[in-house]
């Protein structure tokens, strides 16, 4: 290893950003898991003014999609310019068709890629190489990585490569496992890139900048007689590329002392089976091959780096001439083709070339790690022995268990390979407590303060709101090449006592290793709340138990929920790591450094909280034997269907893994309704109702997010049988007279928001502090409100024909959306719910990528679900940008059954009745009471139908719930609706056919970590706007009203309910395009969300967020279509905007510039208002339609 | 005429001050205030526990969502350019002071013993001419005796006297049980000027919505008596030299601040209400009042209606108040 001052403990993401900056002059990004990071830190530092090589600021430009990125590469490069991009997934799909210009074109540059499993039967965030490999056929360069040195490394000989080559390169590294792995790696200097890279290179390039002071074309449209011998005119250069690579590569090991080759082999010189691989899984390979050797094993590893072009002679080169058994591992799947990519070129090469090199090993290839999959020594081992069997599997999977084309490779699952002195530690936290910060923090020191190499990998939850967190740290001397999670730590720490509960903690501890738990019990009573699973492993691996109530401490030292300075200090202090008294020094530095310009406040409350820890830290003295009665609960409920007991219920135990391929739908469908099952208990507090203060306005089923909160009316009779604690209280309101009315929390689903007691108006007269709902501790109601909420389930559901379209009435509709893994307080998912309490019968969801794509779609559980008679909205996701097309593309199909159904219905008229098909045909179905009649009149249609066997009646028959209107709605968020997908919703909006938007606008894109999108308002923070945007926000609602022939509503919940609950009930029954954009608070915002209504007020009451609604139909009358529905504001955009971070954080940096984008943003406010009132004057003349 | 003063060891042109306020946070309201002529300048006050309650939120807001999604690492930019503190604060007084050739006093209301002293500090540093303590709320306990109270404001004062090298003013309430006791007291640890008196924040009640709101009432002349009061009491008797702040709203109000000892006249209400022009038709109104009736200078009428001067002291004490009583049942 180098000297300490060389190196430096990051992610890939940030090695690899910060090698692209410094030698790029442009670049233009979008953001996409899991690269955003490395776009986000370009701008960051663009914006803090840190210049590239040559002295110069890189311009960074946050586009509308990869597809416009990848233009704006394009023409950056074709100015003569040296620009770079960072891409994923479908993302990088979108710029292949600027990859082949690029290419064609002999650019040189590099973009580099967190490679990510592409979206098929489903989306996964996760890695592999299913992304990169579809564009092997673009005519890019392509170098793999496979770690966090390596990935900085590449990054760098990459952007060296595309200068002498000309070629362009896409440098990708493994997604997640290498892009968020943060290791110590050994710097690349500033003096290293310069000597790395070619000034005379980049001039030349420069010179073929397009320039009218030497103009030239490019872009020709050519025909047969020549396009042909133009495309093979590059080979030359193409045919230079390896050596070029591999003489950059020798460079660059003079200078840093780093040797790489396009094919590095590692293993025994006489190997005679040999792993060929590319990435991260290269480096459990290598690791593997290295305790293999020392058992006597005659195998190796050869890592291809330069995919593209193929390195044929130096990968025949690279392998031992002993080799008898070649296996090639791909990290992706490509249905119905021969082999995998690497497969084929291997074989291709051999085939070719095998003659010449006397080599003519059995190949055979096999797939791992699709989206992250674990990639483990013991899987290496076992692709090992496959490899020496006499008839090995060809085209095997490894690391899952296929029993149904018995294609998996058999492994050990037992086998670790990890030597002793490598220190491993896996720590359980929850998101918002802090245990990932800490453990990066953590790493920082050991990696930063020792001579020790250190990794750290973390795990996360796919849900938004109590997500658990799984950190996984080494520490060793040498480089860490386990590309892979712990299974057998010496040092296991769970931040949430409750975890004990729900997960298997103590599974990867091996023997003799210290448990610390942060628990609220004493030290003497600690052992007698841990489980009987819990207990007996600590007595059978003999591990050693610390404990301390570290939200005590916290509370104590002013640090609120925040733990993570409580448990890192004890982390230091059990684990032995460093020296107690120089890791609290170190551990306070940091503080120092991380607090100091936010307030010498801060850093004291953690100097303390370091302090006051040591001394509440405690070990356990332990029985000999387990003394707990009490077990683990089970996942699921007992009630749950067979699906969900044998599926949902082992990926929420978090054994996924073990689900062998049969357990699995084959197309990608599930059935919905299950969140219900996963009862998550994440709520320190619910409301609790007190009926007699309450004033029955169901303003708190309204806003929860979660549908946590509900409402019944019921006859009385309903309540034989009740919960002894459950309360119910006489209705008061003219309908349902007579009947009880209850609301009802779902304690185990809740999570403490406080949306609900926050929105409640309804005061106790004698002791107003004492409201109708009323936050307490969740833990002694969690039994007794479980029973109530079961029962309250089971009371009937209201008549919905008898429900009037008001917030209160409407709030007895059944959610069909339920208990997601939204965040706590999350701004989106009210409207969803009402969505589908509204239609949620005859709905169905085209839904945008993103948040509520996440929350609405993301396994184990997903929150759609069905009524009693199995109804429910019917959801799918297809992509990020093409939704609005492809929820049009839904309807048409609808119509076109329900055209359908209506031509077979007159055909067979006589058959089923004249009467009954009028009535069909003719029905009213824009309200509950006409919806219920149709459905009524298909079920006597289907009984006449019944034995009828004319291809006619039996079309007919498969198509008759057609005949009952649907609602199709088109659901994202403002990075779908304003940027990537707004081509496609303008076209729909043009087309004018019967569909419905919703535009969840939080203002920025929220999934990915709140980058900014033309929703963002003028003066807000957000990431690729740090300094605050200097531009207002599009205005979605008037672009949509100059069409004319479209519904348009602005809304926001928290500010008028009402006008939320009428938009949507009008869009669904305007037959026509409706366009709903729904005021989204969101923590992107940077507040507590418990306020979210009274910021949504404040946004209406300021102008900020006016509310409207845009009926066409008006116009007809000669009246304006459009209605404002906001009054005048009646306070300044500063005190809406006050009260967020995303704002003040402006103010904090640039007071002088907050106070000039305050006031751009009052103008603009101002006077958009003003355009909406003048609008909503207009009076457009009556002009005369063709029949009158 | 000659309207010079001394007020807290700085001279001033005359005694009319723009007394603690939101008016100096805007360059436009400055300059209309130099245009006025004010002698002083006294910012609003910077509250540490604000402070510390603003820091507190926004690290909750933006660490609460940090490395908790596999998607994002965080929902906001980093954190780590910009500022929760007195930064801004800093900033005004550093502008003001190469706005103005005036003196610019600093104001502060501290919440603990180490946010005092550093927050004072960083007042000199950016230039302040003087610092004026806003002792809103020094005891914070139940259990708080009179002397506890008292012993912590007068630790506090002492410190920042000797830490600090510009004039330190104390802004007090008239809440003590024997108020020329802690005036003394004050006095004797160094405090180069009194400010009498404070007026607090008295939140309202919203009887519909049941609900504490907060209220801002402008004062009025009738709020000067309790000044005239107690800076009568004080004139001649202390070191510190005086302010009086609530109530001064018209030229009448001046004199009698300025009779009864007071050695600058602060005005807020007065000047919110009517503009900073106000402060300058107050000060050539009582140049006027003083020239007409023959005074020589001001230091002639200072201190002229004070308790050691007047010609019935006994008025001032409790005398007084007895008689205003009788009058009533009369």
């Amino acid at each position: 290893m180098g000297s300490l001052d060389r190196t430096t403990t990051i992610d890939a993401n940030e090695a690899t950003a910060s090698v692209a900056h410094r030698l790029s002059e442009v670049i233009a990004i979008y953001p996409i898991t899991p690269s955003s990071a490395m776009g986000e830190l370009a701008d960051e530092w663009s914006s803090h003014g840190q210049t590239n090589l040559w002295g110069q600021v890189p311009q960074v430009v946050e586009m509308q999609s990869e597809a416009g990125a990848a233009g704006a590469v394009h023409g950056a490069l074709q100015s003569g310019a040296l620009a770079t991009t960072f891409t994923a997934s479908q993302g990088l799909l979108l710029m292949i068709p600027n990859m082949y210009k690029i290419a064609g074109e002999l650019t040189p540059f590099c973009m580099h890629v967190a490679a990510r499993t592409l979206a098929t039967h489903a989306l996964s965030i996760f890695g592999d190489h299913s992304d990169v490999m579809a564009c092997r056929q673009t005519g890019f360069a392509m170098l793999a990585s496979g770690s966090v040195q390596e990935a900085q490394d590449f990054a760098a000989i990459s952007h060296a490569a595309t200068l002498q080559s000309r070629i362009p390169f896409l440098h990708f590294f493994d997604g997640f496992r290498t892009s968020h792995e943060v290791a110590k790696i050994e710097r690349l200097d500033d003096e290293a890139l310069r000597a790395l890279v070619d000034d005379t290179l980049i001039a030349a390039h420069r010179a073929r900048g397009l320039s009218p002071d030497h103009p030239v074309l490019r872009g020709t449209a050519q025909n047969p007689d020549v396009f042909f011998q133009c495309r093979e005119a590059a080979n030359l250069y193409y045919d230079a590329v390896p050596e070029i690579v591999a003489g950059t590569m020798r460079r660059f090991a003079k200078i840093t002392g780093r040797h790489y080759g396009l094919c590095d082999y590692h293993g025994h010189p006489e190997a005679e089976h040999v792993i060929v691989i590319m990435g991260s899984g290269a480096e459990t390979v290598h690791e593997t091959v290295d305790w293999l050797l020392a058992r006597g094993e005659r195998v190796g590893v050869l890592k291809v780096r330069l995919f593209r072009p193929f390195p044929a002679a130096d990968f025949l080169a690279a392998l031992p001439r002993t080799v008898r058994s070649l296996v090639v591992l791909d990290r992706t799947k490509e249905p119905g083709s021969v082999g995998e990519p690497l497969y084929l070129d291997v074989v291709a090469t051999l085939a070719e070339r095998s003659d010449e090199v006397a080599l003519k090993p059995r190949v055979i290839g096999g797939r791992y790690g699709l989206s992250s999959k674990e990639f483990t020594p013991a899987m290496v081992q076992g692709v090992f022995e496959e490899s020496k069997r006499a008839t090995p599997i060809n085209h095997f999977t490894v690391g899952i268990m296929d029993d149904v084309t018995h294609r998996s490779v058999a492994y050990d699952h037992e086998l670790d390979i990890e030597p002793q002195d490598v220190f491993r530690a896996v720590f359980f936290g929850l998101g918002a407590d802090g245990t990932v910060g800490a453990n990066k923090n953590s790493i920082k020191i050991i990696g930063e303060g020792t001579s020790n190499y250190a990794q750290g990998y973390f795990v996360y939850d796919s849900k938004k709101s109590g997500a658990i967190t799984i950190s996984h740290l080494r520490f060793g001397p040498r480089p860490i090449r386990s590309a892979y999670l712990i299974r057998q730590a010496q040092f296991v720490a769970c931040h949430q006592f409750d975890f004990l509960d729900r997960y298997d903690v103590v599974e990867c501890a091996a023997p003799g290793a210290v448990l610390l738990l942060n628990s609220r019990y004493d030290a003497d009573q600690v052992w007698e709340h841990l489980p009987r699973e819990v207990q007996d492993q600590v007595i059978a691996k003999h591990l050693r138990l610390f404990t301390i109530d570290a939200y005590a401490v916290a509370q104590a030292t002013g640090m609120g929920r925040r733990i993570n300075t409580v448990m890192q200090t004890c982390f230091f202090a059990v684990s032995g790591v460093l020296p107690p008294d120089d890791a609290i020094t170190r551990i306070k530095e940091s503080i120092r450094k991380t607090y100091e310009k936010k307030g010498a406040g801060l850093v004291e409350k953690n100097f303390a909280a370091v302090d006051a820890t040591l001394a509440q830290l405690h070990e356990v003295v332990l029985p000999s034997a387990a003394t707990a009665t009490h077990r683990r609960p089970p996942v699921v409920a007992t009630q749950a269907n067979d699906f969900v007991q044998r599926v949902t219920a082992t990926i929420l135990a978090g054994h996924g893994d073990l689900l062998p391929v049969s357990a699995f739908p084959v197309d990608g469908t599930w059935p919905t309704g299950t969140a219900k099952w996963e009862k998550r208990n994440i709520a320190q507090e619910i409301p609790v109702w007190d009926a007699a203060v309450c004033i029955q306005c169901n303003k708190c089923a309204l806003v929860c997010p979660h549908s946590a909160i509900r409402a019944k009316v019921y006859a009385p009779g309903e309540l034989d049988g009740a919960p002894e604690t459950f309360k119910s209280t006489d209705y008061r309101g003219n309908e349902y007279k007579g009947w009880k009315y209850t609301i009802q929390s779902a304690p185990e689903d809740c999570t403490g928001c406080q949306l609900c007691a926050m929105v409640c108006p309804a005061k106790d007269k004698a002791n107003p502090r004492h409201k109708a709902l009323e936050m307490l501790p969740q833990a002694p109601l969690r039994e007794p409100e479980h029973d109530n909420f079961a029962f309250f389930l089971d009371l009937p559901e209201v008549d919905r024909s008898t429900v009037r379209p008001d917030v209160k009435t409407v709030q007895f509709l059944e959610p069909l959306f339920e208990f997601s893994g939204a965040c706590a307080g999350c701004g989106e998912t009210p409207y969803i719910k009402l969505l589908t309490q509204l239609f949620g019968d005859r709905l169905i969801i085209a839904n945008a990528t993103g948040c509520s794509s996440i929350y609405g779609g993301n396994l184990p559980t997903t929150p759609y679900t069905t009524n009693r008679d199995g109804r429910g909205p019917a959801w799918a996701n297809s992509l990020f940008e093409d939704n609005a097309e492809f929820g049009l593309g839904i309807r048409l199909g609808v119509t076109h059954h329900t055209e359908r159904a209506r031509w077979l219905l007159r055909q067979i008229s006589s058959q089923v009745g004249d009467e009954l098909v009028a009535a069909i045909l003719g029905a009213e179905q824009h309200s509950e009471a006409g919806i219920a009649e149709q459905r009524r009149r298909v079920v006597t249609l289907r009984q006449k139908l019944q034995g009828n066997t004319s291809p006619l009646a039996v079309y007919l028959d498969g198509i008759a719930d057609y005949l009952v209107r649907k609602s199709v709605w088109i659901v994202g968020g403002d990075g779908w609706a304003y940027d990537i997908g707004f081509g496609g919703l303008d076209h729909v909006l043009a087309l004018g056919h019967d569909v419905n938007m919703l535009v969840l606008d939080t203002e920025v894109y929220s999934n990915t970590g709140g980058q900014q999108s033309k929703a963002t308002p003028l003066g807000a923070a957000a990431k690729f706007a740090a300094a605050g945007k200097s531009t207002p926000k599009k205005d979605l609602g008037l672009i949509a009203m100059t069409y004319g022939h479209a519904y348009v509503a602005r809304m926001a919940f928290g500010a008028k309910d009402l006008h939320t609950t009428r938009s949507l009930i009008e869009a669904d029954a305007y037959p026509g395009t409706s366009l709903l954009i729904a005021y989204s608070p969101c923590i992107a915002h940077g507040y507590d969300l418990a306020y979210g209504v009274e910021q949504q007020k404040l946004a209406v009451q300021s102008g900020y967020w006016p509310i409207y609604h845009f009926d066409p139909r008006r116009s007809l009358q000669g009246e304006s279509p459009l209605l404002l529905d906001s009054p005048a504001p009646s306070s300044s955009i500063k005190d809406f905007a006050h009260n967020e971070t995303r704002f003040r954080m402006v103010e904090q940096i640039d007071p002088v510039r907050f106070r000039e984008l305050m006031a751009a943003e009052q103008r603009e406010v101002t006077s958009r208002f003003a355009i909406y009132e003048q609008l909503a004057k207009l009076v457009v003349p009556k002009v005369p339609t063709a029949g009158e | 005429m000659d309207l010079t003063t001394k007020y807290m060891g700085l001279e001033l042109r005359h005694p009319f001050v723009s007394g603690a306020s939101p008016l100096v946070d805007d360059m436009a309201m400055v300059r209309r205030l130099e245009d006025a002529g004010a002698a002083a300048v006294v910012m609003h006050s910077l509250f540490e526990e604000q402070i510390l309650a603003e820091q507190q939120a926004t690290i909750e807001a933006l660490e609460a969502s940090e490395d908790s999604f596999s998607e994002a690492r965080s929902f906001l930019p980093d954190s780590q350019h910009f500022r929760i503190g007195p930064d801004q604060y800093l900033e005004q007084i550093r502008r003001l002071k190469d706005a103005l050739s005036v003196p610019v006093i600093a104001s502060l209301n501290g919440v603990t013993p180490s946010g005092w002293l550093r927050h004072a500090k960083l007042c000199e540093s950016a230039g302040a001419d003087g610092l004026e303590l806003n002792v809103y709320y020094v005891g914070n306990q139940r259990t708080d005796t009179a002397e506890i109270v008292e012993t912590r404001l007068l630790r506090m004062v002492g410190v920042l006297k000797e830490e600090l090298h510009i004039p330190v003013a104390v802004k007090l309430s008239p809440f003590f049980t024997n108020f020329i006791n802690v005036a003394d007291a004050l006095d004797a640890q160094g405090a180069d000027a009194l400010v009498v008196f404070n007026r607090f924040y008295q939140p309202d009640i919203d009887i519909d919505g049941l609900e504490v709101v907060p209220s801002l009432r402008l004062s009025d002349s009738s709020e000067l008596l309790l000044r005239l009061r107690w800076l009568a009491a004080l004139h001649g008797r202390v070191r510190a030299s005086l302010a009086c702040t609530g109530g001064v709203h018209t030229a009448q109000d001046a004199i009698k601040a300025l009779m009864a000892g007071a050695d600058s006249v602060q005005m807020v209400s007065a000047l919110l209400s009517n503009g900073p022009e106000h402060l300058q038709r107050i000060r050539r109104e009582v140049e006027e009042w003083l020239e007409q009736h023959e005074y020589s200078s001001l230091s002639q009428l200072r201190g002229s209606m004070s308790l050691d001067r007047c010609p019935d002291p006994a008025a001032f004490e409790r005398a007084n108040y007895l008689r205003v009583l009788q009058s009533w049942r009369g």
